[in-house]
Parts: C-alpha cells; sequence; structure tokens
C-alpha cells in the first residue's frame, strides 16, 4: 500500500515527468496551445507509457541486460504506432491537429525512463501504476499548460473538445473572454516556455512552504529511489 | 562462449522484433478500412463545404482527373473533382497549392461553376501563424468565403488583389502576405477552369485516391 502511495507522489508531484525531471519537452511545448490538443497527447502519453510499462516488466526476466534497451524501444514504438493507428481510425479530427507529435512520442524519455528505472525491476502491478501515475503527472502538466495557454491565447477552454470527445462535447467549449485579436505569445512556442517555467516555479515555491513548515525532519528514506535525473 | 551469447541475445531481439511487428501489422489490418472510411468521409465533408451536393449528382469523390499547370502551383499532378448535373458538366472542384504563404505552402480547394464564377473556396492545409495568418481557415474567420459568387475577369483583372495593392479582398490585421497569396491562387485557379473546363470534362477518370495530399 505505502509503496502505492510512494509511486502516486513520485509521479504526480515528487518526481513529475514534465515539471521535475524535464522530459518530453517537445511535445510537451509544441501540442500545448489548446486543452483538448494537450489532453489528446496526454492520453495517448497515458496509454503507451501504461502498455510499455506492463509488457516491459512481464519480460524483464528473458531479456538479458545487454539488449534491454533495442528490445524496450522495439516495444515503446509498438505501442506507439498502435495508438497512432487506432487515433487515426477513431479521432480522425484530432490525430490531424496533432500530426507529427503522435510518433514523436517515441522520443519522450520520459517513457523509456520508466521503462529502465521502474518496471524492468518490478512486478507487473506496480510498473503499471507507475505508468498510470508518470502518464497522469505528464497529461496534468500538459493540461493545465494548455488551459493557461488557450485561456490567455484565445480566451476559450475546451475548443474544439468534439475533435477527441465526439459531437456532444461541443457545447463544453467555454468562451471566458472574446478578444479581436489574439494574444499571440500565449499560442506560438515563447508562450509555452514562459508557462512551463512559471509552473515550475509555482512547484517550487510550494515546495519551498512545505519545507519551511515541516518543524521535525521527515524519516530518512530507506535507500536511494531509482529515478531517472536527480536535482543535484 | 560470446558466440552463443550473441546467438542467443540475436534469437531473443528476433522474437521480440516478430511479435511486436505482427501486432502492429494486425493492428493496421484492423484499422486499415476504418482509417480510408475517415479519410473518404473528410473529403466528402470537403467537398460539400465548397459545392453544394444539390447541384449535381454524380460520385464527386471519385470522378476526378489530374492535371499539371503553373496556375494550379508548383507541383504536379493536382486533382480536379467533376460535378455532373444528368451528365451535364455543372462544376470543377480544384485543388491547388501555393507557395507564396508567409511559411510554407499553402493547400487549396475551390469549386467554380460552368459559368465561370467561384462556388467556394476552402483553406485544406497550411502553416501560417497561428492568429495572424490562420484566418484564411473556415474554422478561424469567415474571409475566405468572401470568394463566393466572384468572377475573374482576364488575367489583368485588377479587383483580384488585397486592398493594401488596390484590390477588392481585405488582407487581415498584421498578415498582408497570407491572404495575397491565396487571392493570387485563387484568381490562377479560377482562370486555369475558364480557359480549360471542356478539356477538364473530355479527359479520362483518373485514379485519384493514390494522389491524395
Amino acid at each position: 500500500m505505502s509503496e502505492l502511495k510512494t509511486l502516486y507522489k513520485e509521479g504526480v508531484w515528487v518526481n513529475n515527468p514534465a515539471l521535475v525531471q524535464l522530459l518530453g519537452l517537445c511535445p510537451l511545448l509544441a501540442v500545448t496551445s489548446t486543452v483538448t490538443n494537450a489532453l489528446g497527447l496526454g492520453l495517448a502519453t497515458l496509454l503507451v507509457l501504461i502498455g510499455s510499462n506492463v509488457t516491459v516488466s512481464i519480460v524483464r526476466s528473458w531479456v538479458p541486460k545487454d539488449i534491454r534497451i533495442p528490445v524496450f524501444v522495439m516495444i515503446i514504438a509498438g505501442f506507439v504506432t498502435i495508438v497512432q493507428l487506432l487515433m487515426n481510425a477513431y479521432t480522425f479530427g484530432l490525430y490531424q491537429s496533432l500530426g507529427i507529435f503522435i510518433p514523436l512520442i517515441v522520443t519522450n524519455c520520459a517513457i523509456i525512463g520508466r521503462a529502465e528505472a521502474y518496471a524492468s525491476k518490478n512486478p507487473v502491478h506496480l510498473s503499471a501504476f507507475d505508468g498510470l501515475m508518470m502518464g497522469l503527472g505528464f497529461m496534468i502538466v500538459l493540461v493545465v499548460l494548455g488551459a493557461m495557454r488557450e485561456l490567455i491565447g484565445q480566451g476559450t477552454l475546451f475548443d474544439g473538445a468534439d475533435l477527441l470527445l465526439g459531437p456532444w462535447a461541443q457545447s463544453m467549449r467555454i468562451e471566458v473572454f472574446n478578444f479581436d485579436n489574439q494574444f499571440l505569445l500565449a499560442i506560438l512556442p515563447p508562450g509555452a516556455f514562459l508557462g512551463l517555467g512559471l509552473l515550475i516555479a509555482a512547484k517550487n515555491v510550494i515546495d519551498a512552504q512545505i519545507k519551511s513548515k515541516q518543524v521535525t525532519p521527515p524519516e530518512a528514506e530507506k535507500g536511494p529511489r531509482a529515478r531517472v535525473t536527480s536535482l543535484t | 562462449m560470446i558466440i552463443s551469447s550473441m546467438a542467443k541475445n540475436g534469437a531473443i531481439l528476433t522474437a521480440f522484433a516478430l511479435v511486436t511487428t505482427g501486432l502492429v501489422a494486425s493492428i493496421n489490418a484492423l484499422t486499415a478500412d476504418k482509417i480510408a472510411e475517415q479519410e473518404q468521409l473528410q473529403l466528402t465533408a470537403q467537398l460539400q463545404e465548397v459545392l453544394d451536393p444539390k447541384s449535381y449528382d454524380n460520385e464527386l469523390s471519385t470522378d476526378c482527373v489530374i492535371f499539371t499547370d503553373e496556375k494550379l502551383g508548383p507541383y504536379a499532378d493536382q486533382v480536379i473533382y467533376r460535378a455532373r448535373k444528368n451528365n451535364k458538366p455543372v462544376a470543377v472542384v480544384i485543388r491547388h497549392v501555393t507557395p507564396n504563404g508567409y511559411s510554407g505552402d499553402i493547400n487549396l480547394l475551390t469549386a467554380v461553376l460552368s459559368d465561370g464564377t467561384i462556388a467556394g473556396v476552402r483553406t485544406t492545409k497550411h502553416e501560417e501563424t497561428p492568429g495572424l495568418g490562420d484566418k484564411v481557415e473556415v474554422k478561424k474567420s469567415l474571409w475566405i468565403t468572401t470568394f463566393n459568387n466572384l468572377t475573374v475577369d482576364g488575367e489583368d483583372d485588377a479587383r483580384w488583389a488585397v486592398k493594401k495593392d488596390g484590390g477588392q479582398f481585405d488582407q487581415f490585421t498584421g498578415a498582408t502576405i497570407t491572404p495575397r497569396a491565396v487571392v493570387g491562387s485563387v484568381k490562377n485557379a479560377v482562370l486555369f477552369a475558364q480557359t480549360n473546363f471542356d478539356d477538364i470534362f473530355t479527359a479520362p477518370n483518373a485514379e485519384c485516391a493514390e494522389v491524395k495530399k
């Protein structure tokens, strides 16, 4: 139970793939111009991450150490292609607006990072949960960044949600402001960098406040946890 | 010793390659029909936007020819769909490209009626600046519908330019290059349709599904 809790904390906050590990920035920065795109890519990444973590964990005892990386790459590439084909078939409009960034999930280091650092050393159910939490952490950052940029840039939320969720979702579109001209800085790539920077800063501020409130130091960690990048 | 481990690793890699490729191939086979259907649906929807489906009675998306002409853009093999009613020519729907946009090509779809007037124009693909040049998309702005019912009166029709150049079309605030490129390309496509209207309809039907862009 406590292992699940640690995984949850690690994925969503402490070792968040986007805010702490800073992995997968290419899709993160490129597609977060609207909530819908962010959610679509987030879900696709989440599915690939769970699938690859589970598969890597299942085959971990049969794969010799020397060839594990090519095997992981093959598994991940296979899952990404499957997700891409399924999105092309069932969410065609979204597939077109995400374009090249679906195949680029293969290059998202967060996925191979989790396969190597966690799934290849742990049982299936924990690996699946780790994939879910890491994917969730990534997706939350994508969606928050997408919401910030969409709101500031064009004054709406969930614009084009019907591309992802079907025609009923058209009513989800919220128009908060109405601009004659969009606020370009937020929509163009610099807005993504600024937005991500602000999110990371906000996380650090919250962390610092939590730390300052803790009078007694937390109990010592059991041992160094496998992580992909460390802050030191 | 090293030979045997190489053989073993090779065999394991091969096994994984076979399994993953097999999996991808079977998903591909399962979704191929659905993907083709989606593409067909999208094509039909695009054609409906530029040309009223009530005005013709043939299967527009399969009745097509392929032309290469500098008026249709710098690339070879542009698809032209032919609309007929009771076997009489009604309109042509032309795919054309302009390289003169602000960033990358702009792909357009223009329907021209038999009397030389425009039934509709849509942008099918572009990479213009979001918030500025992307107003050529019908989702962002109705600007592209100002072409409806217009016609081109010869090569040097002065009205076919943006207002900045003395013509009749609005440019966008902060983006003149994009509308200028679209106006020029649509003008050329209409001229092409007017001069070659009969040739387009007498040409034999082509397999356009394979040159889809």
